[in-house]
């Protein structure tokens, strides 16, 4: 696949200029997601308010596709009622694990589809996906989550 | 290619290395990858197999197979013979003093964990100190660590400088009544550096330390003379010098091998058993249970021809050459760090690239057909001490082109535009 693809002008948009970018003082939920394998690493901190995320930040350190799946996602899932952003994480990860097809399936993930090229980088697809399931960690009050080992959120995509 | 790399090629010496011709025994690096042809930087995590290798283990495969140190048949005998003669070829390469002290393991790794089991745990206790480098490959680390969970012993680290050259006077200083054992690698797998390994074996040995040395990175690259560095143990992987994986050697002094226990039970390493007592064969025969990776062994000693066919100071004569060409190019590049600046260093170029992450980078430079290695290189504590997360990684070997560090380069400058 050509980079083109895969590193467009909204990806590389939201690596620069993280939105959302730091940490919530009065968080109601929050949980830390780490890539051993290449240092990606980040914390997520959301505030539900009648279970609706009213607010989310995050902060950390990563590549680019995490940084801008990180920064999507929470302009993404602000304002979701829970269920719907745990089907944002369902429909996030079966995209980037090819599990999806987001041209034959009906999906809820408009303009997140620019990750869908990480499908053919098996390499990648951990670094999309880990905000998604840091998303999940701390919907769920687990603290971390770790891409590698016995708690290791995509196994079948390494 | 441009014009600054036929210059360096023109000026190249009578009977430096015909690269062209060296290409051709490698079929691998006619491979297009995403249509581009490639360029295969990855040596330090593995290299590439020449068709006489290839070769080699077919034949192997074809004719002479069988297990080895059994039966009376001929096939047994050939393959016996093979085997053998593979080891032969080795304890030549390395100088050792005797066949006995050449032992085939998996790896690097597991020649490391060998001496780790045999001398170890047999030699080492609580209170204990055990030296080891920051500049470690995790497999000169952990198997150590362990050691020292184990026996209530304690790790010692030997720090280096902004550079990644090794602090001579502390490693001096750490020594004290209660050091047993020191482990260092020759040759950095992360930055390349080449320690200064006989100097700190003498070291050692004026306080009678027995020390292994991590020779992964530098029996592929460099003349590797055992006896000449007086080390203990040397460990090397057959994978990264042109050979098969799966195969590897540790060397020890056959004083110590003799004394050490076996790292692992079974047949071939064995004398007699009964339930009442087994007793061990000799060495090297103490250390290899289960029938070896044969194939593979036969494949090292090939690996072993060929290598001393093309010359060793050859190969190291055109990496230093790739290397100083790279470096160049590199610093021409703004918004790029060189992570390893060692004085003596092999054809290692760690980097960074401001603003943009390794593995962005490792995924784009893929696209332009160029295989580097992006990540901590199993090495954190390299990474920790330069404060960085991660690098990339280009390492050269003898089929490598200055058309191959042009790509490299134009590739980073793609990178650097689609970052912006």
């Amino acid at each position: 696949m050509d980079s083109k693809q895969l590193y467009q002008e909204v990806i590389l948009d939201h690596n620069k200029k993280p939105r959302n970018w730091g940490k919530l003082a009065d968080a109601s939920h929050q949980a830390e997601g780490l890539n051993p394998l290449c240092g990606d690493h980040i914390w997520l901190s959301l505030k539900l308010d009648d279970e609706r995320v009213e607010s989310i930040a995050f902060e950390g350190e990563g590549c680019a596709i995490c940084k801008a799946s990180s920064s999507m996602m929470t302009t993404n899932v602000k304002g979701k009622t829970v269920t719907e952003a745990e089907q944002l994480v369902r429909e996030f990860r079966d995209m980037a694990t090819g599990k999806l097809d987001i041209a034959g399936e009906p999906n809820h993930l408009g303009r997140l589809t620019v990750f869908a090229g990480v499908r053919d980088l098996p390499s990648r697809v951990k670094c999309a996906i880990l905000p998604w399931h840091t998303l999940q960690a701390a919907l769920h009050s687990e603290s971390v989550v770790s891409t590698e080992g016995d708690r290791d959120p995509v196994p079948a995509a390494s | 290619m441009t014009s600054a790399s036929t210059v360096l090629q023109a000026v190249k010496p009578a009977g430096a290395l015909d690269v062209g011709r060296i290409r051709a025994d490698f079929p691998i690096l006619n491979l297009e990858v995403n249509g581009k042809p490639l360029a295969y930087l990855d040596n330090a995590a593995s290299s590439q197999m020449p068709k006489q290798v290839i070769d080699r283990m077919v034949r192997y495969q074809t004719s002479e197979h069988s297990n080895i140190h059994r039966a009376v048949h001929t096939l047994s005998e050939k393959a016996t013979a093979e085997y053998e003669g593979a080891r032969r070829k080795i304890q030549r390469f390395i100088n050792a003093k005797e066949e006995r002290e050449v032992i085939f393991t998996t790896g690097t790794t597991d020649s490391v964990n060998l001496v780790m089991h045999g001398y170890g745990r047999a030699f080492l206790g609580a209170g204990d100190e055990i030296i080891v480098s920051q500049l470690e490959h995790h497999s000169n680390i952990v198997p150590w660590q362990m050691l020292c969970e184990e026996k209530g012993a304690k790790l010692r680290v030997i720090a280096c400088n902004d550079a990644g050259e090794l602090l001579l006077d502390d490693y001096a200083k750490l020594f004290n009544a209660n050091t047993r054992f020191v482990a260092i690698t020759h040759v950095s797998n992360a930055l390349g550096t080449i320690n200064p390994v006989k100097n700190m074996i003498a070291t050692a040995h004026r306080h009678g330390v027995p020390v292994l040395v991590d020779g992964a990175q530098a029996v592929p690259h460099m003349k590797v003379n055992v006896q000449d560095l007086d080390c203990d143990f040397y460990a090397f992987s057959g994978h990264k010098m042109c050979g098969p994986t799966g195969i590897g050697i540790l060397y020890g002094k056959a004083q110590l091998l003799e004394k050490m226990k076996p790292f692992e039970g079974g047949g071939d390493m064995i004398l007699s058993v009964t339930f009442e007592k087994t007793t061990y064969n000799a060495i090297p025969y103490k250390f290899e249970a289960g029938t070896p990776p044969i194939a593979a062994a036969v494949g090292l000693g090939a690996t072993v021809d060929y290598l001393e066919s093309v010359g060793l100071d050859r190969i190291a004569a055109h990496e230093h050459d790739l290397l100083t060409y790279a470096t160049e190019a590199f610093t021409q590049l703004k918004g790029v760090r060189i992570v390893g600046t060692a004085r003596d260093k092999a054809a290692v170029l760690s980097f960074t690239l401001q603003g943009v992450h390794p593995h962005d980078v490792g995924t784009i430079l893929n696209e332009d057909g160029v295989a580097v290695r992006t990540g901590h290189h199993c090495a954190q504590p390299v990474m920790k001490r330069f404060g960085i997360p991660a690098t990339v990684r280009a390492s050269f070997y003898l089929y490598n082109t200055f058309a191959e560090v042009d790509a490299l380069v134009a590739g980073i400058r793609r990178v650097q535009k689609i970052f912006g």
